[in-house]
């Protein structure tokens, strides 16, 4: 009995094929076989969002979601959020208010932002507040991604 | 000077953005997390299920028959390669892997190798391993007394630090380091003090939490060398560590490592490298061990504490005596916890000036996981003491406490209790900013009913950790471009930045122009380490030399140059050649007395950090929400303004989590709560509706541009801060850390004359 499974699914606007066990996630997928290492797993039990992506437009943690699950779907890291070598303007946004330090957290902070913003372009703090609220960050960086995300909106 | 553009004043001080941000919001920045080798093998680590017991046996057969399995190694293993296999920056106390005997619960006993890391997790947990139980301590005060079980037979200090030296030999104890400091007579000053104060207080054990977990590789190479590609905070200790266990030369290993997602001390001195490189060795294969976030619980922590204070004071509100005995839940291995306890407890009687002052501290051996560095080394656990403390005298005399402070501030030119004339200390100027920060002097609604509104300082001082050494390259290439060399980590400090910056002052360039070579043995030379808020001033003025030789050599060779460029093509008819300027700082220390504790000259600068909070208790509920908070440091000058603000935001949000909620639950040397899920840290809701990180400026006659480190000072105060606020709203006293509903609840109802019945 085998237990590998072949995938399609479009990565970050191109159509892929990958190999993965059945009990392996998105993201050992998408570091083994796309060397994509944005999406990243700190706790491992969908607490802190470092490892988000969006899949089919809504943010989903990697280190939860089963490759297997991908199949036929449309995923965006944070590596495919920029255009002929610009920037996504939240990126710009996170660059020009340094809504980070260590980083480690950042990618998954940019797509919940994508998200948050995609449902209210003009969110007040307190949307913000509660959007990212299931995204950590240990460096505790709160203030200066939340000007980040102001930011985003204006420039979005 | 030749006519090269080497104007100053353009970089150090400006509120520059991170070298490296595009990479950090595309994806693409570095960290060893990411790091795959061709070959290479999984370990994944079987831990122990006791705190304390002899093994009598380890059976690897279930564990071998997984497929996918390369092989288990035990402690048999690695002493085929290591015949002394005890590690450690203060006592060589830590086996690579456990040798007859486990000291804590989680402890590596066997590490499975794999070629995929679901096998290895899986056959990790059947590794078979039968113990023989030991008795087992966990409270550092019991753990101190005489009849505790003992952990190890015997002291071994590293021989490191000189000031260790004393204690080898030592048995039958749990006591690994006991320091003192005497100074003036604290029995007759409390004699005759008008007012005597003594408390205990204590702080659990929490835990740094970086999100990047740690991670190791190692790779050996067929010619007898070995690379450690490790998340690590100190790669220059790894090197000279892991040569001392092989008995290789320091050139024959090569540390390398990349940003890191977060360190707070967790990264320091050998976490997993030692392990990761015996496997290699072993396997002749690469070999990745990558800890998940569960197992940072049981590899390194801070401190626990008991801390038995007590103060003298005089009728005019001046302390004339303290007295303080420190206990420091060291955990099971020593790591640098006897430097904590040493280079911290001496601090504890505050930015005070008390004439007579006794400070004991002892470093316990428990058998729970070891206790190390956790940003501020110890210090945050005396302030809290110190300055709930401080409130409670200030109260009783009638004072305010701001005023109380002020009335007892150790000023510069005076010395502090080891004897150090304080030069660099801006103790009034904290105080005035927090007072101006908090509207100290308006009049503030405390709130009625069952919500109750408080507001509370605190203040705190840490002495860098002394003498240590940094040593820095800095480049100029054939085509004038210009890279610095250095071994400080960036961790998301913004060290790289702050480095470039003070080599772009000097060499007259934008700091965008400058390329920071992170840390690689084989490249980079020795700096001490990435803690203890030392690098901006050691490492700052390494490079700050180091640039300055760079500029002096170009200035000499091609005179009447007008760019680098110019001067490397005059100098070697060619757009060609390297210019490299070196520079190192050590900073003059005087070593204490081993008696008295005393020194003239203990640190090279102080870090001074005040907080103040605003609170609203819910006298029903207990909880505690922290509607303010205003973290003030001293930093001599910022060399970036926005990211010594970013660190002091960060490190009160921090703090705030270890005051209010943060803590490791344990029973039997068990952590209950060795999760994100249930070990809560703090989020966007726990962010204080108004969140203040200032600083203070008064140049540092000996800090890079007048620069003094930062990364801790922003840890010190806040707990003392919020406590001595819930203190003012409801006058409840509570002595241990964290402030959890039920702890305040209780206390609540307790003054209340109405105490909830115990669980
Ligand atoms: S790693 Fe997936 S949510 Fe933390
Ligand atoms: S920037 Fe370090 S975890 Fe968020």
């Amino acid at each position: 009995m085998t237990h590998q499974r072949t995938l399609s699914f479009t990565l970050n606007g191109r159509p892929v094929t990958a190999t993965a066990r059945t009990h392996e996630t998105i993201l050992e997928v998408l570091q083994r076989d796309f060397g994509l290492f944005g999406a990243r797993e700190s706790c491992g039990q969908g607490l802190c969002g470092c490892c988000t992506l969006l899949v089919n437009g809504t943010a989903v943690s990697g280190c939860l979601y089963l490759a297997a699950f991908a199949d036929g779907a449309e995923l965006v890291t944070v590596e495919g959020l920029a255009r002929g070598g610009t920037q996504h303007p939240i990126q710009c946004a996170f660059v020009e208010k340094s809504g980070f330090q260590c980083g480690f957290c950042t990618p998954g902070m940019i797509l919940m932002t994508k998200e948050l913003l995609g449902r209210h372009p003009r969110p007040t703090d307190e949307q913000i507040r509660h959007y990212l609220s299931g995204n950590l960050c240990r460096c505790a960086t709160y203030p200066d991604i939340i000007e980040s995300v102001r930011r985003a909106a204006e420039l979005v | 000077m030749g006519s090269l553009d080497f104007a100053r004043g353009r970089e150090v001080g400006r509120s520059l953005g991170r070298l490296e941000a595009a990479a950090k919001v595309d994806g693409t920045v570095e960290y060893i997390h990411n790091l795959r080798l061709p070959g290479m093998l999984h370990g994944r680590i079987h831990r122990s299920s006791i705190p304390h017991g002899r093994i009598v046996r380890i059976d690897t057969s279930a564990a071998l028959a997984v497929a996918g399995v390369h092989a288990v190694v035990t402690a048999d293993d690695v002493a085929r390669l290591v015949p002394d296999p005890y590690y450690g920056p203060a006592f060589h106390d830590q086996p690579i892997l456990a040798t007859g005997k486990v000291r804590h619960v989680g402890e590596p006993v066997a590490v499975v190798l794999a070629d995929n890391p679901h096998a290895a997790e899986e056959a990790a947990d059947l590794v078979a391993v039968e113990y023989e139980p030991l008795e087992a301590v966990f409270d550092e005060v019991a753990a101190a007394a005489p009849d505790a079980p003992v952990l190890h037979d015997e002291l071994r200090p590293a021989g490191m630090f000189t000031d260790l030296k004393h204690l080898a030999g030592r048995r039958d104890t749990n006591v690994a380091l006991d320091a003192r400091l005497r100074s003036g007579d604290v029995e007759q000053a409390f004699a005759e003090a008008e007012h005597v104060f003594e408390h205990t207080f204590r702080t659990g054990k929490v835990m740094h939490a970086a999100f990047e977990p740690m991670v190791t590789v190692a790779e050996p190479h067929a010619a007898g060398g070995l690379t450690i590609h490790t998340a690590s905070q100190s790669p220059s200790f790894v090197r000279s560590e892991i040569s001392r266990l092989l008995g290789w030369p320091e050139n024959r290993v090569r540390v390398r490592t990349a940003f890191l997602g977060g360190g707070f001390g967790a990264k320091l001195y050998i976490k997993l490298e030692a392990m990761a490189a015996v496997c290699a060795l072993l396997a002749r294969r690469p070999v990745r061990i990558a800890l998940s976030m569960d197992e940072q619980f049981y590899t390194i922590t801070k401190h626990g504490a008991t801390v038995r204070i007590k103060t003298g004071v005089a009728r005019d509100g001046r302390m004339t005596a303290r007295q303080v005995e420190t206990f420091w839940n060291g955990g099971a291995y020593a790591d640098i916890g006897p430097r904590v306890t040493q280079k911290s407890g001496f601090s504890a009687a505050g930015p005070y000036d008390i004439e007579h002052v006794a400070l004991d501290n002892y470093a316990v051996y428990t058998n729970e996981p070891p206790a190390g560095a956790l940003r501020g080394f110890g210090i945050s656990q005396l302030v809290w003491a110190y300055e709930r403390q401080a409130d409670v005298i200030a109260r009783t005399l009638g004072i305010d406490p701001l005023e109380f402070r002020r009335r007892n501030a150790l000023r510069n030119g005076r010395p502090h209790a080891t004897g150090t004339v304080v030069v660099g200390m801006e103790v009034d100027a904290v105080l005035d900013r927090l007072a101006e920060a908090m509207a100290w002097d308006k009049p503030f609604d405390r709130g009625t009913g069952t919500i109750r509104r408080g507001r509370g300082i605190g203040i705190g001082v840490k002495a860098c950790v002394s003498p240590t050494t940094s040593t820095a390259a800095v480049h100029i290439y054939g085509d004038g471009s210009c890279a610095v060399h250095c071994s400080t980590v960036d961790m998301g400090q913004g060290s790289d930045t702050t480095m470039a910056q003070i080599a772009a002052e000097v060499l007259g360039i934008p700091t965008t122009d400058v390329r920071v070579v992170h840390p690689d043995t084989d490249v980079t030379p020795y700096d001490m380490a990435t803690l203890g808020s030392r690098s901006t001033f050691h490492m700052g003025n390494a490079v700050r030399r180091a640039a300055e030789d760079a500029r002096a050599q170009i200035e000499r060779m091609a005179p009447g140059a007008t760019s680098f460029r110019d001067a490397m093509l005059a100098r070697f008819a060619m757009q060609a050649g390297t210019v490299v300027g070196f520079g190192s700082y050590a900073p003059s220390y005087q070593k204490p007395d081993p008696e008295t504790g005393l020194s003239a000259n203990i640190t090279p600068f102080w870090m001074l950090g005040g907080a103040g909070a605003e609170v609203e208790v819910d006298t029903e509920t207990g909880r505690i929400t922290v509607t303010k908070l205003v973290n003030v440091a001293d930093v001599g000058r910022a060399i970036n303004p926005a990211s010594v603000e970013r660190q002091l935001t960060g490190a009160a949000i921090m703090q705030l989590g270890f005051t209010l909620f943060e803590e490791m639950v344990f029973s039997d040397g068990q952590v209950l709560n060795a999760s994100l899920a249930d070990y809560k840290i703090p989020g966007f809701l726990d962010v204080p509706r108004e969140l203040t990180g200032t600083f203070v400026e008064a140049p540092h006659p000996e800090g890079p541009f007048g620069a003094k480190g930062v990364g801790e000072t922003g840890i010190f105060s806040p707990s003392p801060a919020i406590a001595n606020a819930l203190y003012d709203a409801t006058g409840v006293m509570l002595y241990d850390m964290p402030l959890t509903p039920e702890r305040v609840l209780r206390a609540i109802r307790e003054a209340g004359g109405r105490p909830l019945e115990q669980a």
